[in-house]
């Protein structure tokens, strides 16, 4: 038997409520990470989880306290430690890679420093030797030129740079076990592929231990042996990766695995209704009762306690798991989408370019934009009634500023946007009337900051009604209603505040807010990435729906390709403000494709040990569109030479009705991409 | 980065004259000026005709205003109503009192507010907290003049300790100065360092919540170490701004102590020379002010700006 590193003990943390109640945010966790092996945590926000991940390093956040159990680390109870001797354990024994480097790193010194710093706590180097081991350790995470970046402060890194300093300050101390809060949450896909590769690679080459937090299944599917899944406090499920992620015998992992959606499968992923209750609002029963389709009688009254299954080496909390160990659909079932199209075009966008330059005085004063390398240009998409067609492509890549000027937040260079083939859209919001207004409408990625925390539900929805109908009294109150049914919230939502909602409903609310105006266009920016999986799936649905009721077309901006592809009819590949790639989402979707598509696809995610992310091209930040050629010619692992570095690629269109732009023929593009 | 340097001091430049401009045109527009105050029931004929000739006052306002913006460029603002002496020579004394007093306050209260602002963060809902922040809220919700009365009752009269007023000539040197302020300096400096020390406690309480000092507890700083490396540089940038703007306050802005203590500082000559319609002195008055906040913030947000990497980079790029 392998040895145990950590050893978790009926671990219960929680606060007190105002009223003096103990509230518990973890419930009787037990569990224990082995040498050398990468244990998984997954769980919704809310889950415990990353409470249970600061518990392993003996820290427990401000407001909380340990209620019961132990973390026992080498024999002693990390949780009933001083903070003396914490100190020698953290950072030397135990690391953490925080959630956002960006944030967890001290603004004020030099990364150099900030390495040193660990190194100074937890070795005997000397000066020269640290200054040695520094340059290594940052070469070791794969960081160009270490000399210089040591000198930097950490807001001149990107993200992804940021993130690999902060695995580099976590091995300064060459930990026997490893935190991992969500690494790789809120960087790109191609930048999330290159790091988890370089913590496999580093769990090799070190033989550290890894405890690995994360909401993304994909993510988790890519690095672990075991998984542990948290549902409100406790674990449900714990197990090989593989078993959890094949044959899922919880009824929240089967819900959970079905909710995500996936690259291989077309169509919208199937939701799992209700949200995980909030700490403190659990009563008897099992806590997963009011989402679970397998529920009986028995589930109301009784808590199922953490059953251990010797023939499947798996614990799982649930009287009727057997009755999913031979059900294990969790790669089908999904609904299919339909779309009414019309021929009609609806949103002709033609050689559209927008710059963020600052202009000088005389521009200001002639009120026009001189920027000779913008950063969106050449656009180009006529987008039909009934469609949705979605933008995709990194951050940078000018997909949310495209949807800014065709709502006229941002003005354009230049171009043309035409509605319905007849009507010039003014790129200035001043200059549209109310009609051109209320033809398009946004719904924001973070319902938080879109909907106002001083309004009712009642009132936001309001609003639409009242400034584009002039609607007034019951007749107000009767549509408010029936908008509140649509988005599927009962009328007793009309008199709550948002912050009474949870992030699904919150959501909803936005969507109702914007079908309020009875749009013809919808602009959805990222409308699903500040939520949970089994809401994402949920609100998905929703869309559309409404759109099938409706006939709204939705522009659909997102930097996940697997829900782009469940939801959209078409896709629109950006690079740098460039297009690279439109077509049909079933053909972007296969070879042959733009080669930044191929580096897009290569990179995303599945929630399936046996696929593996193929990472194509480095995951390099530009911070400029080129000068002249094609814009993907500093990442292209493909590139031919002069041609790609002078003249714009023509566009080369596919049988199926896909366009590619780029200097390699078809051809020999789909030689390569099927091998 | 010089750039910018210059673009402020432009902007600051362009504020001063915009005050300039609005305190000329507005004891113009007062009914009454200079000449009909000074000889109040005589003002008439002959000889109010030879006092405005005397002033200047026979010409045009915009010339006035050019001629007396080229003397106050060159630290000239003419003469004074009351007392018939230039106005230089009112001010001089004026400004070094009013300095000393704001720099004693600011020696002692600064360092206090600091220290008190940063216990009461580290030791957060804890006993010194508690007790500390009771006093500073205490401290900073009585207003001054009833906290220097209560100085002078009991530390004057009853205790004979110091004394109550100050009834020194405005010009007497530094040593002679020093035990009259001691009491208008300590009512001052308690209001000060009670906002300050709060200020500085929300700032502390706010970094330490923050991801990174979280991060350096997890790397296994120890306390001290990240109270100092981690928390501190990052909690006292903001509160270089809130200093910045307590001196020019400390300038220009505690009438009331002045008042109270019989103190002769800036503020008092303000509410003098608005009492008696001086208004030279006040335009005077209005501008030097207006350049001490000027200023004061110009080099504070310099300051703020070559300590804080971040903004630095930020100004290089653009």
């Amino acid at each position: 038997m392998t040895e145990i590193i950590q050893k978790v003990k009926n671990l219960s943390i929680g606060f007190k409520s105002k009223k003096g109640e103990e509230i518990l945010i973890l419930r009787n966790i037990s569990t224990n990470i082995k040498k050398g092996e990468t244990v998984g945590i997954v769980g919704e926000s809310g889950s415990g989880k990353s409470t249970l991940a600061l518990a392993m390093m003996g820290y427990v956040k401000h407001g909380l306290y340990t209620i019961g159990g132990e973390c026992e680390f080498n024999s002693s109870n990390l949780l009933k430690m001083k903070n003396r001797d914490l100190e020698k354990i953290r950072g030397r024994k135990i690391a953490m890679i925080p959630q956002n480097a960006g944030q967890a790193l001290t603004p004020n010194l030099k990364i150099g420093y900030q390495i040193d710093e660990a190194l100074q706590l937890h070795s005997d180097l000397k000066e020269e030797e640290r200054e040695q081991k520094i340059s290594e350790l940052l070469n070791k995470v794969r960081l160009p030129s270490p000399e210089t970046i040591a000198l930097r402060y950490p807001h001149e890194l990107s993200g992804g740079q940021q993130q690999r300093v902060a695995v580099a300050m976590a091995l300064a101390g060459t930990p026997d076990l490893l935190l991992l809060d969500e690494p790789t949450t809120g960087l790109d896909v191609t930048t999330q592929a290159h790091v988890l590769e370089l913590l496999n690679f580093i769990a090799k080459d070190t033989g550290t231990s890894m405890v690995y937090v994360s909401h993304d299944l994909g993510a988790i599917a890519q690095v672990s042996d075991r998984i542990i899944v948290m549902y409100s406090g406790e674990i449900v499920l714990e197990g090989p990766s593989r078993d959890i992620l094949k044959k899922p015998i919880h009824p929240y992992t089967y819900g959970l695995l079905k909710s995500i959606p996936k690259l291989s499968l077309a169509g919208l992923p199937q939701s799992m209704p209700g949200s995980q209750p909030q700490p403190g609002t659990m009563h008897r029963g099992c806590s997963f009762f009011d989402r679970c389709d397998f529920s009986d009688e028995k589930c109301k009254s009784n808590s199922p306690q953490l059953e251990y299954l010797e023939e499947l080496n798996t614990s799982v909390r649930c009287f009727n798991h057997k009755s999913l160990i031979n059900d294990s659909k969790v790669n089908q079932t999904v609904n299919k989408i339909k779309t009414s199209l019309k021929d009609k075009e609806i949103l002709n966008i033609s050689e559209v370019s927008i710059s963020y330059a600052k202009q000088n005085l005389l521009d200001q004063v002639l009120n026009r934009i001189s920027d000779d390398n913008p950063t969106v240009k050449d656009i180009n998409i006529n987008i039909k009634k009934g469609e949705t067609i979605a933008l995709v492509g990194e951050s940078g890549s000018g997909k949310s500023t495209i949807l800014k000027s065709i709502a006229g937040l941002l003005r354009t260079k230049g171009g043309v946007i035409k509605f319905d083939q007849k009507r010039n859209l003014s790129s200035d919001l001043k200059e549209r009337d109310p009609n051109d207004l209320r033809i398009i409408q946004l719904i924001f990625q973070n319902p938080d900051e879109s909907l106002n925390p001083n309004h009712t539900v009642e009132e936001i929805i309001a609003q639409p009604l009242k400034l584009y109908f002039g609607l007034k009294g019951e007749e107000l109150k009767k549509n408010i209603k029936e908008l509140l049914q649509k988005v599927r919230l009962g009328e007793f939502y009309m008199s709550r505040y948002p912050r009474q909602l949870s992030g699904g409903e919150k959501q909803r609310v936005a969507v109702a807010r914007a079908f309020a105006a009875k749009p013809d266009i919808i602009l959805c920016d990222e409308v699903t990435s500040a939520l949970d999986v089994s809401v994402q799936a949920a609100v998905l649905n929703l869309l559309q729906q409404l759109k099938e009721d409706f006939g709204t077309t939705y522009i659909f901006v997102s930097h996940d390709l697997a829900v782009v592809r469940a939801i959209s009819d078409r896709v629109a590949v950006l690079y740098q403000g460039r297009l690279c790639e439109v077509g049909p989402s079933k053909d972007v979707y296969q070879f042959p494709s733009h080669p930044y598509t191929e580096v897009l696809l290569g990179a995303v995610l599945e929630p399936d040990p046996d696929i593996k992310p193929k990472l194509v091209a480095e995951d390099i930040v530009e911070e400029k569109p080129p000068q002249k050629g094609c814009s993907f010619q500093g990442r292209c692992s493909r590139i031919l030479g002069d041609i790609c570095k002078n003249e714009i690629p023509p566009w080369q269109i596919t049988n199926s009705g896909n366009s590619i732009r780029c200097h390699i023929p078809l051809k020999e593009l789909q030689k390569d991409q099927i091998n | 980065m010089l750039f910018l340097i210059i673009k402020r001091i432009l902007l600051g430049l362009i504020t001063l004259f915009i005050v300039s401009l609005i305190t000329f045109v507005g004891t113009e527009i007062l009914p009454g000026d200079a000449c009909t105050t000074y000889l109040e029931r005589q003002a008439f004929g002959e000889q109010l005709e030879a006092c405005y000739r005397r002033l200047g006052l026979n010409v045009p306002a915009y010339e006035r205003y050019i001629s007396w913006a080229v003397n106050a460029i060159q630290g000239d603002f003419g003469y004074s109503l009351s007392g018939e002496m230039p106005i230089k020579e009112v001010l001089g004394p004026r400004i070094k009192n009013s300095l000393v007093l704001a720099s004693a306050a600011i020696f002692i209260g600064i360092p206090i507010a600091l220290i008190l602002g940063i216990v009461t963060a580290l030791w957060r809902d804890k006993l010194p907290d508690v007790a500390i922040s009771t006093v500073t809220i205490f401290a900073m919700t009585i207003p001054e003049f009833i906290s220097a009365t209560l100085l002078i009752l009991i530390i004057a009269i009853w205790l004979e300790w110091l004394p109550g007023i100050v009834i020194v000539p405005t010009d007497v040197s530094f040593f002679e100065l020093l035990p009259n302020i001691i009491l208008p300096v300590i009512a001052i400096a308690m209001i000060m360092t009670a906002h300050m020390a709060r200020m500085v406690r929300s700032s502390v309480i706010q970094v330490m919540a923050s991801e990174y000092v979280q991060m350096a507890i997890l790397k296994g700083v120890p306390y001290w170490k990240m109270v100092f490396k981690h928390v501190l540089p990052n909690a006292l940038l903001p509160a270089i701004n809130v200093v910045a703007l307590t001196i020019a306050w400390l300038l220009g802005g505690v009438v009331v102590t002045e008042v109270v203590f019989n103190y002769p500082g800036l503020g008092r000559l303000v509410i003098e020379s608005i009492s008696n319609r001086d208004l030279p002195t006040v335009q005077a008055l209005a501008i030097i002010l207006a350049s001490i906040y000027v200023s004061i913030n110009l080099l504070a947000d310099l300051m703020t700006l070559m300590l804080n990497p971040r903004l630095k980079t930020l100004q290089i790029r653009k």
